[in-house]
């Protein structure tokens, strides 16, 4: 009796966690479809994952309507397989494309060779897998590398007489560090008045920023710039700064820098609290789109891979415009 | 206060006391950091850029971010002496609690006047919470399942929920006082956070004191059917820790929203139930349920905040902590244990003879 119980519970409780992972507006209304819709299989990551996922998922939302032609479905997931289980029943659905956002690059291949063999073609979106490339159409993504190096030419576009760089990491491995870490361990390396001061992980988490940067402060080492790779964590950073009395911003003690162009923070940049955001576009739609169109109309693709473009933005030169235009 | 705690033993008897374990280690970590730079311990008065009067430090520091983790100890204290098991929840429920501050703060959407007063939206948090650990209470308790897997479901949907509370907006106030629960009050050159903590510290202090929660919550976690057969509800006990283990989590909440203004639902409080735990090991406490000391798990809270702020000082790659709380973890396991314990015990005794017997021979 009490095993049949808590087996009860256990189930109700995985239908609570798939409703709360997968809140997807089924908008596929199977049957009712009329022919010219481009049925399409949306695959992406959960998008309370960050505000990045929160504003690509808006945007594929508001671009793949019936308005335009679409019908579309959603899937999320943050886990692989599930991933996977929700492309076979694409597949099984018989959706006309398949966009795919991986959790993770491995283990793609057979199932996107069921959808090669089906038909399907298939879009990857903001993040590449580890499949040959004939298993897909294209795939559309950011340079990490190069949104690091835009953001070090920027800084050292600066002519500070010496950097003490504060380098607050994403979480170890992700593209994201590794591209915008790349570019700044680079030009640490290559210049004789850039020092790091500390160079910690704080795994996207503000709370961990705001605590190395309390360290440094604590210890009492000298620094005049933050180099935090994405929003939320420069704000911990800054948060640190503020209770210690450290001014910055434009012409201040410290300069700060940030990543992925939240509104919040380019809101930042205009009012000078900090000085550098740079973008991470999750507006990905109108390339797909793009893309769909070319493909519908028999034309052949120039290249595979398409890299978004991508801003840095200067707290001396944004404007109002950028801030309701690229805010994410 | 746990100094005062001290005072009262005999010398002799420390070693004895539960609070030696935390206490120890402590010592071990004052010692270590004055060895290595005595400049640790330096706190300056100096102002923040809002231009009020705040100390600085690495002590303060650790008053400071120790605090949400002292505050969930009390509440993981008795959870752990009533069930004999663990709350793995705390961090999503935090997650809860600290998204309904904000939703009843900003209403729908970021704005520049708060909707309600913070006080109102504290107090709904603590409802929330106490509700999310009511549904935790009634599935040990009423259910019996055991406690880590009843909360594993709060664990797993809990980030979700709270996402789902605010949708999947990240709502940030700009209201200054907000700032004072995670910050400074302005005037008061202390980290808050440190007062909300002591204030918690006092109460269930009282509470122990004046009221027979700690007497009842030992009786049903040493032995559930005797304490039953002396008219004990060891239901209801074991309830009614998840309850206060929800306020705990409400005020923790509260201070870490206030600390940025916002919130993050997958990263906010991350891991904090494992520090919870392990204040609560490193108090001495046994981990199977039964008696308790709660100032050694508060102290076991400042303890491990001590060690977080003493790497990151020494720049150890902060995703290497868990690495180093791991052998804290089994250090302590391994002395907890009832093998050690016996050899120790042996020993001791062996070392004490010896002595005697040098006393008898000179």
């Amino acid at each position: 009796m009490k095993k049949k119980i808590f087996a009860a519970l256990m189930a109700s409780a995985m239908v609570l966690g798939m409703t709360a992972c997968g809140s997807a507006p089924a908008s596929g209304d199977g049957g009712s479809s009329s022919g010219d819709l481009i049925k399409v299989g949306i695959i992406n990551n959960d998008p309370n994952e960050s505000g990045y996922r929160t504003a690509n998922d808006k945007d594929l939302q508001a671009t793949f309507t019936k308005e335009n032609g679409y019908d579309a479905s959603f899937a999320y997931s943050l886990k692989n397989d599930e991933q996977i289980a929700a492309a076979q029943k694409f597949i099984q659905d018989g959706v006309d494309y398949l966009l795919l956002s991986a959790a993770d690059t491995a283990g793609w291949d057979s199932v996107l060779q069921d959808a090669k063999d089906a038909g399907i073609r298939v879009i990857l979106f903001d993040r590449t897998i580890d499949a040959s490339e004939d298993l897909y159409e294209a795939s559309i993504v950011s340079d990490m590398a190069k949104e690091g190096q835009t953001a070090v030419d920027w800084l050292s576009s600066q002519g500070l007489s010496e950097y003490n760089i504060i380098h607050i990491q994403g979480v170890m491995g992700s593209a994201a560090q590794q591209g915008r870490s790349g570019a700044l361990d680079a030009a640490v390396e290559s210049n004789d008045n850039w020092t790091l001061v500390t160079q910690q992980t704080a795994e996207w988490n503000a709370e961990k920023a705001q605590q190395i940067v309390q360290s440094v402060i604590d210890s009492g080492t000298s620094f005049n710039v933050i180099y935090a790779e994405n929003d939320d964590m420069a704000k911990g950073a800054v948060a640190a700064l503020d209770a210690a009395g450290i001014s910055h911003g434009v012409g201040k003690d410290v300069i700060i820098m940030g990543f992925d162009c939240n509104k919040w923070a380019l809101q930042e940049l205009k009012d000078q609290n900090w000085n550098y955001d740079g973008q991470c576009n999750p507006f990905q739609s109108s390339y797909i789109n793009d893309i769909i169109k070319k493909l519908e109309a028999g034309e052949t693709l120039s290249e595979k891979t398409i890299i978004m473009d991508e801003k840095g933005f200067d707290a001396t030169t944004i404007t109002d415009d950028d801030v309701a235009n690229y805010g994410i | 206060m746990a100094t005062k705690a001290k005072g009262k033993f005999a010398f002799s008897n420390i070693f004895r006391q539960q609070i030696f374990i935390p206490l120890a280690a402590l010592v071990i970590l004052v010692v270590f950091n004055l060895i290595a730079d005595p400049s640790f311990f330096k706190i300056t008065l100096g102002t923040n850029n809002a231009g009020y009067p705040i100390l600085s430090g690495s002590l303060i520091t650790i008053l400071d971010y120790g605090s949400e983790l002292a505050i969930l100890a009390i509440g993981m204290t008795i959870v752990t002496a009533a069930t004999g098991g663990q709350d793995i929840s705390v961090g999503a429920a935090i997650a809860i609690a600290g998204s309904v501050v904000l939703r009843v703060l900003c209403g729908n959407g970021s704005s520049d006047e708060l909707q309600a007063p913070i006080i109102v939206a504290f107090l709904v948090s603590v409802v929330v919470a106490m509700l999310f650990g009511a549904f935790n209470g009634i599935l040990v308790a009423y259910f019996k399942i055991q406690p880590m897997v009843a909360t594993l479901i709060l664990y797993t949907a809990g980030r979700s929920i709270a996402a789902w509370i605010n949708n999947n907006e990240l709502p940030i106030v700009n209201d200054p006082t907000f700032k004072y629960f995670g910050g400074l009050i302005p005037g008061i050159p202390i980290p808050t956070p440190f007062f909300i903590a002591a204030i918690c510290v006092l109460i269930i202090f009282l509470v122990l004191r004046f009221t027979t929660l700690g007497l009842f919550t030992q009786a049903v976690g040493i032995n559930e059917s005797s304490s039953k057969l002396n008219g004990l509800n060891p239901t209801l006990v074991k309830f009614l820790s998840f309850v206060i283990l929800g306020v705990c989590v409400a005020v923790a909440a509260l201070i870490k929203v206030s600390r940025l203004s916002t919130i993050n639902y997958s990263v906010i409080a991350k891991d904090i139930e494992m520090d919870a735990i392990l204040a609560v090991a490193l108090g001495g406490n046994a981990l199977g349920g039964g008696r308790f000391n709660m100032a050694a798990s508060i102290l076991g809270a400042y303890v491990i905040q001590f060690l977080t702020t003493t790497l990151y000082k020494f720049q150890v790659q902060s995703d290497a902590l868990p690495a180093y709380k791991a052998v804290v973890v089994i250090i302590l396991v391994v002395l907890s244990a009832p093998k050690t314990r016996e050899y120790l015990n042996a020993l001791g005794k062996k070392i004490s003879g010896m002595f005697r017997k040098e006393e008898v021979q000179a």
